[in-house]
């Protein structure tokens, strides 16, 4: 991400110190993570201390300080899922692609999470895919799925 | 600023408004245990040593006096069985991060804490934020400071500010109660040589 959009992005917010985690949110969400030059300028627009950055960077889960995969999947492990075979479908993903959550690959496709409750029981075990929700999966279609995405 | 007057441990105690408890009763001689504070920077309330009781009888409350302010006709007790009791339990958990620590084990000793009660977790930080506080608050380099939350939360230098600051200043190291700090910094200079 070149300094140019991020100094759009500050001043949509009018450089206000207090926007710090609007910024962020914002580089993050369409820069899929969070590059240290980006973070500098960040710093330097909005005079605060890059320790104060990094605190709150790395406080949230919502930030990534590494490059992230094209598509995000979020597998859900809250309660409901999990009794419904939330576990089972993680590992066929594992497998799938061969990451564990909390990583990416090396083709930078995929980058994989758990959450917990997405929010719509009823259809566990869910997962989500760039904001896309799959419900009701069972482990032999969860494969399939990830086929679609290039 | 006016003067108010309030009891600390049956002695008449007077003090300023705006002063924390804690700052009373060191005005006055009386020495609560501390681990956060430090009298150059804003309060934390981060290490709850400092806890006191206030009021007498069935209705007492224990506050954080480092950062509860003072109060006209208020009635504290620096200790007791139960203030020392989550006294202990306290320096207990420290201790489980940083069991050589010198400033823990006088405290333990004080308070008859179990330097062995918690498996050991040492990670040495007890997340006091002196280091971190003392460097953005007075010396207002922000060269180091906590990332990550919950257990995996740390202290870091950010290499760039650190390479041109610390090396002549280094006042953060004798703040530290345990050596954190310094094997922090040590490692961070050894990383980026
Ligand atoms: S490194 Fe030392 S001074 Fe800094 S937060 Fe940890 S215990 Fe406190
Ligand atoms: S537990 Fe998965 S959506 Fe609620
Ligand atoms: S000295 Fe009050 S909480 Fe640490």
């Amino acid at each position: 991400m070149d300094n140019d959009r991020v100094d759009q992005i500050i001043d949509k917010h009018n450089g206000e110190a207090s926007s710090l985690i609007q910024v962020l949110l914002e580089i993050q969400s369409e820069h899929h993570w969070l590059p240290k030059s980006a973070l500098e300028r960040v710093g330097e627009r909005l005079q605060v201390p890059r320790t104060r950055i990094l605190h709150i960077a790395t406080f949230y889960k919502a930030f990534s300080l590494v490059p992230k995969g094209r598509h995000e999947i979020n597998v859900c492990m809250g309660t409901a899922c999990h009794v419904r075979g939330a576990g089972r479908v993680l590992d066929v993903i594992e497998d799938v692609i061969g990451i564990k959550p909390g990583e990416t690959d090396l083709e930078l496709k995929f980058s994989l999470e758990t959450v917990n409750c997405l929010g719509c029981c009823a259809l566990g075990p869910v997962l989500e895919i760039d904001g896309t929700t799959h419900g009701k999966m069972a482990p032999g279609e969860t494969a399939d799925v990830l086929l679609n995405y290039e | 600023m006016s003067e108010i007057l309030l009891e600390i441990d049956g002695q008449k105690v007077k003090a300023k408004t705006g002063m924390t408890v804690l700052e009373a009763a060191k005005a006055a001689g009386i020495r609560i245990p501390t681990l956060c504070y430090h009298e150059k920077l804003e309060p934390y309330g981060g290490c709850r040593l400092c806890i006191v009781e206030l009021g007498a009888g069935e209705r007492k409350k224990i506050v954080v006096s480092c950062v509860y302010l003072a109060e006209e006709g208020l009635v504290v007790t620096t200790r007791s069985e139960k203030i020392d009791r989550i006294r202990r339990t306290i320096i207990e958990l420290y201790l489980a991060h940083a069991p050589d620590a010198f400033e823990l084990l006088e405290l333990a000793k004080e308070y008859g804490a179990d330097r062995d009660r918690f498996a050991k977790e040492a990670s040495f930080c007890v997340h006091c934020g002196l280091c971190v506080r003392y460097c953005a608050e007075v010396k207002k380099k922000f060269a180091v400071g906590f990332v990550d939350r919950g257990t995996r939360k740390e202290i870091s230098f950010v290499p760039e500010i650190a390479a041109e600051e610390c090396w002549d200043c280094k006042e953060c190291f004798p703040l530290c109660p345990t050596e954190a700090l310094q094997a922090a910094f040590v490692l961070m200079r050894a990383l980026s040589l």
